[in-house]
Parts: structure tokens; sequence; C-alpha cells
């Protein structure tokens, strides 16, 4: 499956927009990912593992932090995971 | 540098004026190349902070992932966001400072005083991490649409 890189990630990804790797799972696809390039770990998760709160993740239009089954979603080659730091502010 | 043309300009300014005395906010599409994110589009977003839309804006990452769907199919990235101060200067806050993770990109903010676009400033996400990041003033360069010509 295809994994969409936002623009500030790409300098850990080799500069590639989107990554392919092999999976059966929304985590093991991040694990994947993580695995290729170590160096996003720390930009996409807190000490504690977690996904740092600023940083949303979505199986196709899906905010993966709402999907009942969550990291053990089953995906195919066919979806697409897309990584997008959140937006927001004011005066 | 920001660089981009008169009609993105206008249009971003023109969305603030639109909105207030609500905040507006919206997506810049194009390529950063060389340290200058030049931009070839402006997408406007809603703002989901209905609940304080005169101070505080928020786009819903579902738009966010469908713009940046649109950016891939015509080549274009992610390269800054826009956003209105209604009636107060376009000086990023603690609170945009605080929001802003898009490293490398450009914050443009426009101050709309009583429904009339003032100033518009960029500022650039600087830094590595969430840990050493900052805002830096950016120029920002309005190109002349070119006209064609008999």
């Amino acid at each position: 499956m295809k994994i969409h890189i936002p623009t500030p990630l790409r300098v850990y990804s080799n500069k590639q927009d989107t990554v392919s790797v092999s999976a059966t799972t929304v985590g093991e696809a991040l694990d994947a990912l993580t695995a290729t390039h170590p160096d996003l770990k720390k930009h996409l998760y807190s000490e504690e593992g977690k996904l740092r709160s600023f940083v949303n993740v979505y199986l196709n239009d899906e905010d993966i932090r709402y999907l009942p089954k969550k990291g053990a979603t089953e995906v195919s080659d066919k979806d697409a995971l897309s990584i997008i730091p959140s937006i927001a502010g004011g005066c | 540098m920001l660089r981009l043309n008169e009609q993105v300009y206008h249009a971003i300014r023109r969305h603030g004026e639109e909105t207030y005395p609500h905040e507006c906010c919206g997506v810049l599409l194009g390529r950063s190349v060389d340290g200058v994110n030049d931009v070839e589009d402006a997408i406007r977003a809603g703002n989901t902070r209905t609940d304080s839309a005169h101070n505080r804006y928020n786009i819903a990452p579902q738009e966010l992932v469908r713009i940046q769907r649109q950016g891939r199919e015509r080549g274009l990235d992610i390269v800054g966001f826009y956003h209105s101060h209604p009636d107060h200067p376009a000086q990023w806050s603690k609170t945009d400072f605080a929001e802003a993770h898009w490293l490398g990109c450009s914050y443009v903010i426009t101050a709309v005083e009583k429904g009339v676009a003032q100033a518009t400033n960029s500022f650039l996400l600087t830094g590595t991490t969430e840990e050493d990041k900052a805002f830096e003033d950016e120029a920002v360069e309005v190109a002349a649409l070119e006209t064609e010509r008999c």
C-alpha cells in the first residue's frame, strides 16, 4: 500500500512524497514505514510510543484513531495512508 | 521567501474580508525550490472553530487530506497556509506558534480591520523538530500576472 508523506517529513523519507510498503494492517504499514525510514519515528510518535497529538493518520478518508479496530484494521494494496499534521491557530 | 501571483495574493486577502469578523483559513499549493515557497494556488478551507471563529481557526484534517490529494494530482505540494486576524495585527500569536507543525512551510497572516484587509505578512516555520521550531519573518514577493499581448 501507499503512504503519503507530508512536505515537512519528506526530509526523513529520502524526499519521497509517497512510500510503498507491504502490510496487512494499518499498524504493520506504519511499522514498515518507520523500519525503512527510522528518522520518521520521533516525528510521528511521543516517547511513550503514541502518535503525537498533532499528527493525524488517515486510512483513505478515515482517521485511524476512530476506526473500530484502530491499528489492527486490515488494509489492501489499494488503500492509502496519509500522514497529516494538524493546522490551527488564531489571534 | 514566499512567492505568489497577484491573483492568489488578492484571493487570500479577499477571503479574510468575506469571513470577517471571523477568521478565514486556507492552504497554499505550490512547489518548494531552493528556499522559495512558490505558490501556484490558494485553496479555501472551512474554519471548524465555530465556537470561537473570531479568534481561532482550525482546518479539518480530512479536508487537508483531500487538498493534499488534489495537489498531488496537479503535481503540487502543500507549501503553506493562510489565515486572517480580524481586528488584530498581521503577526503570529502564541496560539499560532503552538499549533504550527508544518516545518518549512509558510504561514501567511492578513490583518482585517473593520472588514478591510490591511497588512499581509508571512512567517516561515523553521527548525527540524517540535522542540527547536521557530517562526521567522519571511519576504513576500507578489508577481504581476503576465497579460496577453495582441
